[in-house]
């Protein structure tokens, strides 16, 4: 399913979320279930997937790195959840870096800077990929479409480690 | 995928006639029913002139007895009188054992689940809450002077998919059709929101007689949008009463109390609570296990045994509001429900967390009921230029195990509903058949730590080396967060059986079984039952298939036109007889035959949905 054409918004990476927000309440109002309460089961059982449909796409665009995926699916290129060996030596480095600070946080002396200081540096690589992200889709050539699938890959570990970041702020705050 | 009947704004699909729809708060200490009248919600009183109903019933020698007159029994047959029965709804018997020494009515188990022995035989929660369902909808239907077409009944948005699925069940069980069911905070909000019409983050905090609640709603534009819920479905008032009781104990020096005596000490425990509301002391004087017992409770030490559980509440604040991304200073407001947030430490902790004096201006007891009464009145169809969207979110994450009893998710908490998503699965030997699959429900990594919800079994895969098969497991929950599940193998397209054992709840055979044995619907009730039913949805076809080609007949070609006219004239026939087999074949040709036309009717209402929208942006 083409979510871009479900909001009739073009398929391109830069989108309008106001825009795509506002379209989404639109549909919402139409076929949410709170307005079949009262109908026929056919149509109760029709607007409930359709509302999950809309949902989906709502929530499948809203994301970069998920709306990466899907304008990739939609241009053939399937990223596997399977996790494939980097070659970039710099890239890799960087990861156990990441992760060795991550790794240190419980025992710093000031864990708070600490968290503060590896947030700021996902940040700032999270930007700048999404901005490499952005340009190679952008282009949309077979050869570009690969490196974005790439780059995807790779931002998929920097939220990781973001997720992890936040279960170690909550465990110390609990 | 289709839908016939599509909503326009500010059109009815009945405008005719005004339709009876109540809400109902269904609580582990009180029940209310309540409903729109000439534009005001109120609550509805019994014959005694009770709102407030107890949800409490007594299997007495000679007849059930719901409410105050159960209540008034209790404490002569304490055995047979079942309150705080939503503690127990959707609750496996293991789960609930750390209760059963609270409660003076004996637990057992009913294959797995939950039940009471009582001189009436084994109950069911789904049983118990059934009877405390119709008492309520009795209520309505004398009050308004009819038959209910249909109720929204509020559960604790902490509510996992068995505790809904129970209280769905008994709905169905006491004969009400379920337009919703809606999460108590948001019906609150609902009471306070759409009436004031502000915009901005809503904080609802909802300490109840059995469940904590906290629920972050966002209102904008017309639109409710449920940013994060969180809470303990096993903390309340009853929690205050229960310290308050262990408190008076440790003053008599009774420890061992007989049942009796157990419901005296909680009595007073609650009399005490609830003067400490608007007095420094209360006193207290009664005789229990023929000791006497007297004294003072002074509203610090009160507060000194609340205090550690207000804390937690506190607590739940914060995780809830972390979910939803946000701090304390960008909550607008805060809405108290429930009759613990009279208790004034309640108040004071909540002000200071949020900075912000709470809303209590509806009475804490009533805003539910009241919040309900106002969607079921949407939700049936009198009101149609209603434009607020109600956008809801499942409160737990739905997940499968996987190898070496971990939890994947799938669904994580917090996603907007209805929503589906799907999970492939592949063999892991060669021709192998069938597949074994347990859904969870819960935040934790290890399966133990998580719900149970079902196992079930995918069937009928076709041989194929290991690794060969492909099945999609697809998920999907609809507004009311309740979970379906489906299978397909993909190369070859065969829908694989699935029998799902709900691991804390009954199957439909069982909910059936349970309709068709009560004794209010002998067999002769049950056929009318399933001929009415049938009716209805005869009706809602009718209706919604002919607006539709009155509205969009251009889209049909003069054959489809004629083959539609030629159905609705015999579903309308047979409507009028009693073949209840007759009327759903003829509502099943009906909607085979109208399948393109609403897909038509779709794709071009989805275009308008979009194309208006431009408009109003020019």
């Amino acid at each position: 399913m083409n979510y871009f054409q479900l909001f009739d918004l073009p398929a391109t990476f830069e989108l309008d979320l106001t825009e795509l927000g506002s379209r989404y309440l639109a549909l919402q109002r139409k076929f949410h279930p709170d307005k079949y309460a009262a109908a026929s089961n056919r149509d109760r059982l029709m607007s409930v997937q359709q509302t999950a449909n809309i949902n989906d796409a709502y929530h499948s665009l809203k994301q970069p790195l998920l709306r990466a995926e899907h304008l990739l699916a939609l241009r053939g290129l399937k990223i596997s959840h399977e996790q494939r060996s980097f070659t970039d030596p710099v890239f890799l480095m960087q990861q156990m870096e990441l992760r060795e600070q991550l790794e240190e946080i419980s025992s710093s002396a000031d864990p708070d800077s600490a968290i503060m200081a590896v947030e700021q540096q996902l940040q700032q690589q999270r930007k700048v990929l999404l901005k490499q992200l952005a340009a190679t889709l952008d282009a949309n050539t077979a050869e570009q479409n690969q490196q974005a699938a790439e780059l995807v890959r790779k931002l998929k570990f920097f939220f990781k480690l973001q997720h992890e970041l936040e279960l170690i702020e909550q465990q110390l705050q609990d | 995928m289709a839908l016939l009947q599509i909503a326009e704004p500010g059109q009815s699909a009945a405008p005719h006639h005004h339709k009876l729809a109540a809400g109902i708060d269904l609580g582990t200490t009180n029940s209310l029913v309540a409903t729109v009248r000439s534009g005001q919600a109120s609550t509805l009183s019994n014959v005694a002139g009770n709102d407030m109903i107890p949800s409490v019933v007594r299997y007495g020698p000679d007849r059930t007895d719901v409410g105050q007159q159960a209540v008034a029994a209790a404490a002569a047959d304490a055995s047979n009188t079942i309150f705080s029965i939503k503690r127990l709804m959707g609750k496996g018997y293991a789960e609930t054992l750390p209760l059963a020494e609270l409660l003076p009515y004996q637990l057992i188990d009913q294959g797995g689940l939950a039940a009471v022995a009582t001189r009436d035989g084994v109950k069911n929660p789904v049983e118990v809450s059934a009877e405390i369902l119709a008492t309520l909808a009795d209520t309505a239907s004398q009050v308004l002077g009819g038959e209910l077409n249909g109720v929204v009944i509020t559960v604790p948005a902490y509510f996992d998919d068995a505790q809904r699925q129970a209280t769905k069940d008994a709905a169905k069980l006491a004969g009400l059709n379920v337009l919703r069911l809606l999460n108590e905070p948001t019906a609150a909000a609902l009471a306070y929101g759409l009436d004031s019409g502000q915009e901005g983050i809503i904080a609802v905090y909802d300490l109840g007689g059995g469940t904590f609640d906290i629920s972050i709603l966002r209102l904008k534009r017309g639109v409710f949008e449920v940013l994060a819920t969180g809470g303990d479905s096993a903390l309340g008032g009853d929690d205050f009463d229960q310290a308050i009781v262990g408190w008076l104990q440790q003053k008599s020096g009774q420890q061992q109390l007989s049942h009796t005596a157990r419901r005296q000490y909680l009595t007073v425990a609650r009399k005490l609570k609830e003067q400490l509301t608007d007095s420094p002391n209360a006193d207290y004087a009664f005789s229990a296990d023929e000791q006497q017992v007297s004294g003072t409770l002074s509203r610090g030490e009160f507060e000194q045994l609340a205090g550690p559980m207000i804390k937690k509440t506190i607590r739940s604040c914060r995780q809830v509001l972390r979910d939803a991304g946000l701090t304390p200073d960008e909550v607008a407001n805060v809405v108290m429900v429930g009759g613990s947030t009279r208790v004034p430490l309640v108040r004071t902790e909540v002000g200071q967390f949020f900075a912000t004096k709470p809303l209590t201006s509806i009475d804490p007891d009533k805003v539910v009921a009241l919040g309900a009464a106002i969607q079921a009145n949407v939700l049936v169809g009198n009101k149609a230029e209603h434009e607020t969207l109600l956008l809801d979110v499942i409160p737990l994450s739905l997940g499968l195990e996987t190898m070496g009893g971990l939890t994947e998710k799938v669904i994580p908490r917090n996603t907007v509903i209805p929503v589906s998503r799907a999970q492939e699965f592949t063999t892991f030997k060669d021709g192998q058949t069938a597949m074994a699959i347990h859904v969870l429900q819960g935040e934790r990594e290890l399966v133990e730590d998580c719900r149970s919800l079902a196992r079930f079994e995918l069937r009928g895969i076709p041989p194929m080396p290991a690794g060969g098969a492909h099945i999609r497991v697809t998920f999907q929950v609809d507004a009311d967060g309740l979970l379906s599940v489906s299978a397909e193998e993909k190369s070859t397209g065969v829908a694989a059986g699935i029998q799902v054992k709900p691991s804390y709840g009954l199957t439909d055979e069982q909910v059936a079984g349970m309709i068709s044995g009560s004794m209010q619907h002998a067999r002769q009730d049950m056929q009318r039952r399933l001929l009415r039913e049938q009716q209805v949805e005869a009706d809602r076809v009718l209706e919604a298939v002919t607006a539709a080609v009155q509205h969009d007949g251009a889209l049909l070609d003069a054959d489809e036109l004629a083959d539609i006219n030629a159905a609705l004239a015999t579903l309308a026939e047979v409507r009028q007889q009693d073949d209840t087999a007759a009327i759903k074949a003829a509502i099943e040709h009906t909607n085979t035959l109208t399948d393109d036309f609403a897909a038509r009717r779709m794709d071009k209402s989805i275009r308008q949905a979009l194309q208006g929208h431009k408009v109003d942006e020019v």
